[in-house]
């Protein structure tokens, strides 16, 4: 299979990760505690979370890579990108009026929205808004993320800690050289995401960003990988327990996304019994904290022959 | 040639035009959402969708959710110096110095069926016919087939869907019966692109769990 061409094949892929004594994504509405679905305390981790590790890891995976810059990265400058979009097409374009708007003619405008895209990976997979300012188009990407949520109900602590300093003078005679923080963790949480790959957003004539075969493996790579580079004090240890993807024989599809999904089931295990999450079974079982505590099972009955099943490594 | 939709999601966010620094949801899908989830699965320049009816399956229901979000645009004046001057230091957007944090309030567990019919446009072709266009959506719906994955608003909020067959019932609601009417407002209910993109609004009421969408055409609407 030619690896640069685009992604000619449907898909839907469903990422568990994990959490343990850590923050996933804290809540800027809610002083920084985790996520919370405030009708079922299950937590929460957003679309734009994910997004940005899913950057952060091809960027630091594949450095100085031809087509891999990120746009979005953090302390970027977005209208130097532009610029440099502008540069590359229409040199002799230099009025800041004339940057405002799209070129006239469609094939121009449509020759740097391509440019930005074979230069940017993240805005062959997930699109960008190029309006800012020095305008360079918009595009859509195949790639989209739902929000991630646990499978079962999460209970964030408060951690509160010391430090053996202060920041000002003032502090340091009031507090007697002391200050107190806190933290927040979740002391275990399974978080389960749902993303699609719309093939047509790849390889569509006009409106395809060119996200390539070589692309959706590194998005896998990256999904698998993320956590790992992604330390720091307030996550904890995150980490990608498991990847299924749904890989579709046509560019349309061959299923409806949500019979797919269903296939993918989550069960509580404990001490070698195994009822699905919310069981009443389980209702005296103690709390999930590790990895282990829980089974992932694919159904492949009766799949379409049409659908293919893949779990990158 | 009509079709029935059932779509359904965990969250929705149908922004309000007046609203939408920090995004307020309309209570239920507009028009315009509708159309473009259609649109997400089958589409042609030789067809319009036009929405007739969308009916209500879950309680309207709310949550909010603040995230970071990127600011501020960089201004022309400052690009036009730093051009003359040769360079391009200054005229830059730092992502994370121009954060902003923005709250959503955003629609939970919804679910709608769309009514809807299309007709052909100008842009028809000898070989565009009504029901190939038809069949070519039923075929779609029915496998689960899309163009792109249709959302609830926004992306992140992805949108599930099933064709409803011509004579199947509507799938179970759990949308309040009493009261019988509920008046939503002027609500959006369409972008009109031929017009300079100008909004065109509609009073929106939900009468025994549907609201009843007026033609593009209809008096009723308001700019």
């Amino acid at each position: 299979m030619n690896s640069s061409a685009a992604v000619q094949n449907r898909h839907e892929f469903v990422l568990y990760f994990d959490v343990t004594n850590g923050n996933p994504n804290g809540d800027p509405d809610a002083g920084n505690l985790p996520r919370l679905d405030p009708e079922t305390n299950c937590g929460l981790v957003t679309d734009v979370a994910l997004k940005r590790k899913v950057r952060n890891y091809v960027a630091l995976a594949r450095p100085d890579m031809p087509g891999h810059e990120i746009y979005m990265s953090e302390g970027a400058t977005l209208n130097n990108q532009h610029k440099k979009a502008w540069s590359a097409v229409l040199p002799d374009v230099t009025k800041a009026d004339e940057l405002k708007k799209l070129p006239k003619e469609e094939a121009k405008s449509r020759e740097l929205t391509r440019w930005m895209c074979a230069n940017f990976w993240d805005i062959r997979a997930f699109g960008a808004v190029m309006t800012t300012g020095v305008n360079a188009g918009q595009v859509r990407g195949p790639v989209q993320f739902s929000f991630a949520r646990s499978v079962e109900q999460i209970l964030p602590l408060e951690i509160a800690i010391t430090r053996m300093a202060a920041t000002t003078e003032a502090d340091a005679e009031a507090k007697g050289g002391r200050t107190m923080g806190r933290k927040h963790i979740v002391p275990y949480g399974l978080y389960r995401a749902h993303g699609y790959v719309s093939a047509p957003l790849a390889s569509h004539a006009v409106k395809g960003t060119g996200f390539s075969t070589a692309d959706l493996e590194l998005l896998w790579e990256a999904l698998c990988n993320m956590f790992d580079h992604d330390r720091s004090a307030a996550r904890g240890e995150m980490s990608t327990r498991k990847l299924i993807v749904f890989r579709h024989a046509s560019a349309l599809g061959n299923a409806q996304a949500q019979s797919l999904f269903d296939r993918v089931k989550t069960f509580r295990v404990y001490q070698g019994s195994r009822h699905e999450i919310g069981s009443p079974a389980t209702g005296n079982w103690p709390v999930a904290r590790k990895w282990e505590d829980y089974e992932v099972t694919i159904d492949r009955d009766g799949l379409p022959e049409t659908v293919e099943i893949i779990e990158p490594h | 040639m009509s079709v029935r939709l059932h779509v359904w999601g965990e969250r929705a966010c149908f922004t309000r035009p007046e609203f939408k620094v920090e995004r307020v949801s309309y209570d239920v899908l507009t028009p315009s959402a509708a159309r473009g989830i259609l649109e997400a699965i089958h589409w042609k320049p030789a067809i319009r969708w036009h929405i007739d009816r969308i009916h209500v399956l879950r309680p309207i229901r709310f949550q909010s959710i603040r995230r970071n979000e990127v600011g501020a645009k960089a201004s022309a004046a400052n690009a036009r110096s730093a051009m003359k001057a040769g360079h391009t230091n200054g005229v830059g957007l730092i992502v994370e110095d121009n954060r902003q944090q923005r709250a959503a309030t955003i629609l939970v567990d919804v679910a709608y069926v769309i009514e809807a019919h299309f007709t052909m446009t100008a842009k028809a072709g000898a070989e565009d016919n009504a029901a190939k266009h038809a069949s070519m959506f039923n075929r779609r719906a029915e496998a689960g087939q899309c163009f792109h994955r249709p959302c609830l608003g926004t992306r992140e909020f992805a949108a599930e869907f099933a064709l409803l067959k011509p004579d199947a019932p509507l799938p179970e609601s759990s949308f309040p019966a009493e009261p019988k009417q509920i008046d939503l407002g002027w609500m959006l209910y369409d972008v009109d692109f031929a017009n300079g993109a100008s909004s065109r609004f509609f009073r929106a009421r939900i009468v025994d769990g549907a609201v009843a969408v007026p033609p593009a055409d209809s008096p009723e609407l308001a700019t």
